[in-house]
């Protein structure tokens, strides 16, 4: 009987150990939210709840073609360049109509992505790279497109920004149905489990007949479109069109949640709620910081903290 | 991405082909080949180009890219990477001309032991329990920028250079060349002396070639990985604090996606991001392409800087082609 206490001991710990690597995301959020409920004044009012989700969307949006490439072990740097693109192309195309300009700005995303997969899957260039190469010149390409900051009063635009059905902001709502459809694509679709296999094994996927240089092409497009549609919400709630700063850092953020939502990096696996999750989870975190009159730089530094303890307790699955 | 990842062997035994052969030449001295071309072109083009007075100005402005560079192709060459340098950049500019209120030495000795502390901190977390270079880095990216806006009241202060012998270490120059140019060399010398003379250097592109066979025989993994990434730390920092002298102020919004320039200036040189090869010389010589494809498209009128984005990013892409069909060799995408 003393003997098999430590041993239980131990299981539990290693119990713990897994609940925490799957759910502590989840925990987290959880306990910020209580933590917030019971110490911060007007947390729990509909005003607060609503400025923080249309705060998150966009993040949320880019976050999940962020975990597509992610889950086929690579990465995407170029997603804040590409939201700039949209906000230097909308306000090129706006003369047209709102929903012209909104087009255009999802084909740019989209050639965007898939100037990275043929990159990617047709040359076959390290997609940190040439994810990198497309951060630096798309950036560019939207300030060369338009130089500075531009208004616009287009009512259609204006309205997709701060308008809301039902109580619900257009701008949550186009992600909380974006998060369906990407949560949709990677559990029930034969294309969400061959993206998933290609990250898991990418030479035994080409050897079992998948269509790796296909997939990978349109996981890469999927990003680009995501991040354009990230980026139209963000310039229409902004009623102006800014490529000179809207979406920097907008990579990091966006693989910050994915990481912290439990998406490993080395491929093989897409977790869509976690990755909602994580975003919720550094958003939460800067609104308590701001709320508690703790400066910016506090919040940067508990980010990187955050980031190392999900990485680290990510780490023991292997 | 991570460095345990294996690479096919190159086939050794077979002769290499005329392809393989002009690959490899390109990979060595593409970056080279390339700046030649543009400062014949831009000789060429413009009266105003290779005056000594431009030139001059190119080789100082490229040297505080060409210093964080130095640290990052060891990392590199290690089969890691180093996203915290631009951060480090800023916070050094600081620490340097909020310590030059209390001397010289003040002023270099506080960034340089801070960022190297910081890279330290990265190097012991990325050797020791194996998380990926790329997240536990950019998590210090993260901590070294927030660590750098407390210091500055949110980034509302900026502290002045009080120091005039350390404001001259950055501004002064030597027969025409700027002191950080210099200060660079004498970098460059020490530290190709290090990754291509001493067993250091070879521990180094071990590790990066395969981590585990390395491991195996012997090479001390754990503190050459922490060794790289300190001296990553050390030179961003340093290359802030020379940077902050050059400009009599610790300015709080330089070194933003520095890091990515100079992972740019490093592949451009030759370097393999999958880690195991590249070399110093390449580095240096994708540093100064940048400078001088940017001060190409400053001569050019009616072309705004962010052109040069666009230059720079069509370029670093052409590179990585052009090296991917010459080698025909598969490079860490499987």
């Amino acid at each position: 009987m003393t003997e098999t206490v430590p041993a239980r001991g131990a299981l539990d710990r290693a119990r713990a150990v897994a609940w925490l690597q799957e759910y502590g995301v989840y925990a987290a959020v959880v306990a910020l939210f209580a933590f917030n409920a019971v110490f911060t004044p007007h947390f729990l009012a509909a005003d607060n709840f609503r400025t923080q989700l249309v705060q998150v969307a966009p993040i949320v949006i880019v976050s999940l073609g962020m975990a597509l490439v992610i889950g086929t072990e690579g990465i995407d740097l170029s997603v804040g360049s590409v939201m700039a693109l949209t906000a230097s192309v909308v306000a090129l195309y706006l003369g047209y109509g709102a929903l012209p300009a909104i087009a255009m700005a999802l084909l740019a995303g989209a050639l965007v992505g898939a100037a990275g997969g043929a990159l990617v899957a047709v040359v076959g260039v390290q997609p940190i790279v040439a994810t990198l190469a497309l951060l630096v010149g798309v950036r560019g390409l939207a300030n060369v497109f338009l130089p500075q900051l531009r208004e616009f009063t287009n009512p259609t635009l204006v309205a997709l920004g701060s308008e809301a059905v039902a109580g619900v902001p257009i701008v949550v709502a186009v992600a909380a149905a974006l998060v369906a459809a990407v949560a949709f694509l990677v559990r029930r679709t034969t294309f969400g489990r061959q993206l998933v296999a290609i990250g898991g094994n990418r030479a035994a996927s080409r050897l079992s007949g998948l269509p790796v240089r296909r997939v990978l092409l349109a996981v890469y497009v999927l990003s680009g479109v995501l991040a354009a549609v990230a980026g139209v919400l963000a310039t229409s709630r902004l009623q102006a069109s800014d490529p000179t700063s809207l979406g920097l850092f907008m990579e990091l953020s966006a693989i910050t949640a994915v990481v912290v939502g439990g998406t490993p990096l080395s491929g093989g696996r897409v977790r869509v709620l976690g990755t909602v999750m994580g975003a919720l989870l550094m958003q939460l975190l800067q609104a308590t910081l701001i709320k508690h009159d703790l400066p910016q730089s506090w919040t940067q530094m508990a980010q990187a903290v955050i980031i190392l303890a999900a990485v680290y307790a990510a780490r023991e699955r292997r | 991405m991570t460095a345990q990842t294996a690479r096919p062997a190159p086939p050794a035994t077979t002769a290499p082909t005329s392809r393989e052969r002009a690959g490899r030449l390109f990979q060595r001295h593409g970056a080279l080949i390339v700046l030649c071309a543009l400062l014949a072109a831009g000789t060429f083009a413009f009266d105003s180009f290779t005056t000594p007075a431009n030139l001059g100005n190119i080789a100082t402005a490229s040297s505080f890219l060409a210093i964080i560079a130095i640290g990052m192709t060891f990392v590199i060459v290690s089969g890691g990477i180093d996203l915290s340098v631009g951060s480090l950049f800023a916070l050094g500019g600081v620490l340097a001309a909020y310590g030059s209120r209390h001397g010289t030495l003040a002023a270099l000795a506080l960034p340089v032991a801070v960022c190297g502390l910081f890279g330290l901190v990265q190097g012991v977390i990325i050797a020791r329990t194996r998380m990926a270079p790329f997240i536990v880095t950019l998590a210090g990216l993260l901590g070294a920028r927030g660590l750098m806006l407390s210091l500055t009241d949110e980034g509302a202060t900026t502290y002045l250079v009080e120091d005039e012998a350390f404001a001259a270490i950055g501004q002064g120059t030597l027969a025409g060349v700027g002191h950080p140019f210099l200060v660079m060399l004498v970098i460059l010398a020490a530290a190709a002396v290090l990754l291509q003379r001493t067993g250091f250097g070879q521990n180094v592109y071990a590790i990066g070639g395969n981590e585990d066979a390395a491991a195996l025989m012997g090479v001390p993994v754990t503190r050459i990985k922490i060794m790289v990434y300190l001296m990553s730390g050390l030179l961003a920092g340093l290359a802030g604090a020379l940077n902050a002298a050059r400009l009599s102020s610790g300015v709080t919004i330089l070194g933003i996606g520095l890091e990515l320039d100079v992972i740019a200036a490093v592949v451009i040189g030759g370097t393999l991001l999958t880690g195991g090869a590249g070399g110093l010389g390449g580095t240096i010589a994708g540093a100064l392409l940048l400078g001088v494809i940017q001060n190409l498209i400053n001569q050019i009128p009616g072309l705004s800087s962010s052109f040069q984005q666009v230059v720079s990013g069509v370029f670093l892409a052409a590179v990585v082609i052009t090296h991917r069909i010459l080698s025909g060799v598969r490079h860490g995408t499987t």
